[in-house]
């Protein structure tokens, strides 16, 4: 009987890890079938999935950004305002004649001092919480975007700023048809998403921002200095912005003041939707991914159907709602002794 | 006193403020090697203040740490760590999303090179965690298991555990089994009891008579912010012990 007992108790303990890593994936794979028995001609078209692959490009840049502040128990609300002013920067530098590499440069170099200088003020200004310093920032960086570019539109960047964003592989020499290229938007998310999971999950930067938002004391405790993580993580998460700049130039082929107006909050719907818990120290880099994807595939899908946008809004706050709700029934089970 | 030679770890007249409120006023504290001091005192009377000056979390305002007998001053854990003084924090500081292995070795992690890629070896830190949680005799099901599932005696084991997993020669016990059931305690004790055999100078901070009697050789209070009185084990008795927590010789 208590042999029985210990083999359940085992058989539990090994797989509610793997429930809590891949659990989201499930509610994914679930909705992608949704929408292809509802959508069966065109929703898993090649032209469909690299067309939802191109809308998730900048967002997920955000996500992944957002994501790391989230597990140190901390918050960014500034990352559309981040991502607008480096669009801004790199399209006035454009605009001024700079060289290709130059251009690609300054969104990046632009986004990394937005996010250091939240660090800073978070960690050097003893901001109460990192909600105060970026919902400030959040207004000083779009407001610095429209001094900088006068509030209008700034258009028309060359190919090689544009590549990111825009740019298409050609599949051509695997026998596919010209329409069926990879865009380049998609190889980098791959790409920034593989070195964010190694990142996050084997280096020691890494375990200790989850150890910071696991217990700070803790981290403190054992001679980590969190301050310093703390730095490196909200400049990263500007980096990311500025990554997300740079995909979004080349997809719109414009600098405008409404870039990133709200994504911030796209990008923590996405982070909450993958699993990622706001008291810190949970959630992994594949939920946020699958959470940016259950966003955009739902927007898709609801494009591809003809529903208006007004009830995209009421489903994705429903499904915010209902992804937490799951979450928490989830982690009933897993405590329950 | 236990020993004539040079106490492993002495402080001398400790100060620390907070603002306008004295915590601390000229407080001196010695441990030798193999030897347990028990610190007792009522609540406020600056016993965690002086353990996280000890540990080097807190700067203090005046005052200076000797460590076998050399001026040291820590800037931060990392520092004291280094020298070999541990601390087990009162709320065990361990994070509970972080399985056991990876909490012992927070902050000091194994890594291997791929490449030029530090990496965290997972492998050697199971590996060292579950020999060194055997040579404590500590159960646990996996050295994988997430620290928030275990019980408080649990989580106390691997506070003590992590804070001898690299040849510490002071160990700090801040209330080492407060948050304990009674089978517990014996447990706890017995590992405080076979760290000193090893020579390692052990401070716990204790409300507990029993604990004070069972493991520590000398006992000393404090009693608002200063040294209160201080004894041999053989010298004192529990209710004059008592007396000086509540400020009376």
């Amino acid at each position: 009987m208590e042999d029985k007992d210990k083999k359940i108790e085992s058989l539990h303990l090994k797989l509610i890890p793997y429930f809590e890593k891949y659990g989201i994936l499930l509610l994914l794979v679930l909705m992608i079938l949704v929408m292809h028995i509802l959508q069966p001609d065109v929703f898993l078209s090649w032209r469909n999935v690299t067309n939802v692959f191109k809308q998730i490009s900048w967002q997920s840049m955000l996500a992944l950004g957002v994501f790391m502040v989230i597990v140190t128990a901390g918050i960014d609300l500034s990352v559309g305002s981040i991502m607008m002013l480096s669009l801004m920067i790199l399209a006035v530098v454009a605009k001024a004649g700079a060289p290709w590499f130059i251009v690609v440069l300054t969104p990046l170099i632009a986004g990394f001092l937005c996010g250091l200088f939240n660090g800073l003020g978070i960690t050097l200004l003893r901001m109460p919480h990192p909600f105060i310093m970026t919902l400030g920032t959040l207004y000083i960086f779009r407001g610095a975007g429209n001094l900088i570019s006068g509030g209008t539109p700034i258009s028309g960047f060359t190919d090689e700023v544009r590549y990111l964003g825009h740019g298409r592989i050609d599949l051509q020499w695997l026998g596919l048809e010209k329409s069926q290229y990879l865009p380049v938007s998609l190889v980098l998310i791959a790409i920034v998403y593989i070195i964010f999971w190694i990142f996050l999950n084997k280096s020691k930067t890494g375990k200790w921002i989850y150890a910071i938002g696991g217990n700070p004391n803790a981290a403190r405790a054992s001679g980590i200095n969190v301050n310093k993580i703390l730095i490196i993580v909200y400049s990263l998460c500007g980096f990311l912005s500025g990554i997300g700049a740079l995909i979004l130039a080349g997809r719109t082929d414009s600098g405008y003041p409404n870039a990133g107006l709200q994504s911030e909050l796209d990008a923590i719907a996405a982070c909450i939707i993958g699993g990622a818990s706001f008291f810190g120290g949970r959630g992994t880099v594949l939920g946020v991914f699958a959470g940016v994807m259950i966003m955009g595939i739902l927007r898709n899908g609801l494009n591809l159907m003809d529903v208006s946008s007004f009830w995209q809004q009421v489903l994705i706050g429903s499904i915010i709602v209902l992804a937490v709700y799951i979450d928490v029934l989830r982690r009933d089970i897993g405590t329950r002794k | 006193m236990s020993s004539t030679s040079n106490p492993l770890l002495e402080a001398k007249g400790i100060t620390k403020y907070f603002g306008t409120i004295t915590a601390l006023e000229n407080v001196n504290l010695k441990v030798h090697a193999g030897e347990c001091l028990g610190v007792v005192g009522d609540n406020g009377a600056g016993k965690s203040t002086l353990m996280k000056v000890l540990s080097g979390l807190y700067k203090p305002s005046a005052g200076s740490l000797f460590f076998q007998g050399k001026e040291e001053i820590l800037e931060s854990p990392r520092d004291s760590q280094n020298l070999g003084l541990e601390m087990v924090y009162q709320d065990l500081a361990l994070a509970g999303n972080l399985p056991i292995g990876e909490n012992i070795f927070l902050g000091r992690e194994p890594t291997k090179n791929l490449g030029f890629l530090k990496l965290l070896d997972f492998n050697k830190i199971k590996e060292l965690t579950n020999a060194h949680l055997d040579k404590l005799k500590i159960n646990v099901k996996s050295a994988d298991q997430k620290v928030e599932e275990l019980s408080g005696g649990q989580r106390q084991a691997v506070a003590i555990a992590r804070s001898t997993a690299f040849n510490a020669k002071v160990v700090i016990m801040d209330e080492p089994t407060a948050a304990l059931a009674i089978k517990e305690v014996g447990k706890v004790l017995d590992l405080i009891n076979s760290l000193k055999k090893t020579g390692v100078g052990v401070i716990v901070i204790s409300h507990r008579m029993d604990d004070i009697f069972t493991v520590c050789d000398r006992v000393m209070a404090l009693f608002q912010g200063t040294n209160f009185a201080e004894a041999t084990l053989s010298n004192t008795s529990r209710d004059e012990v008592i007396g000086w927590i509540m400020g009376k010789k």
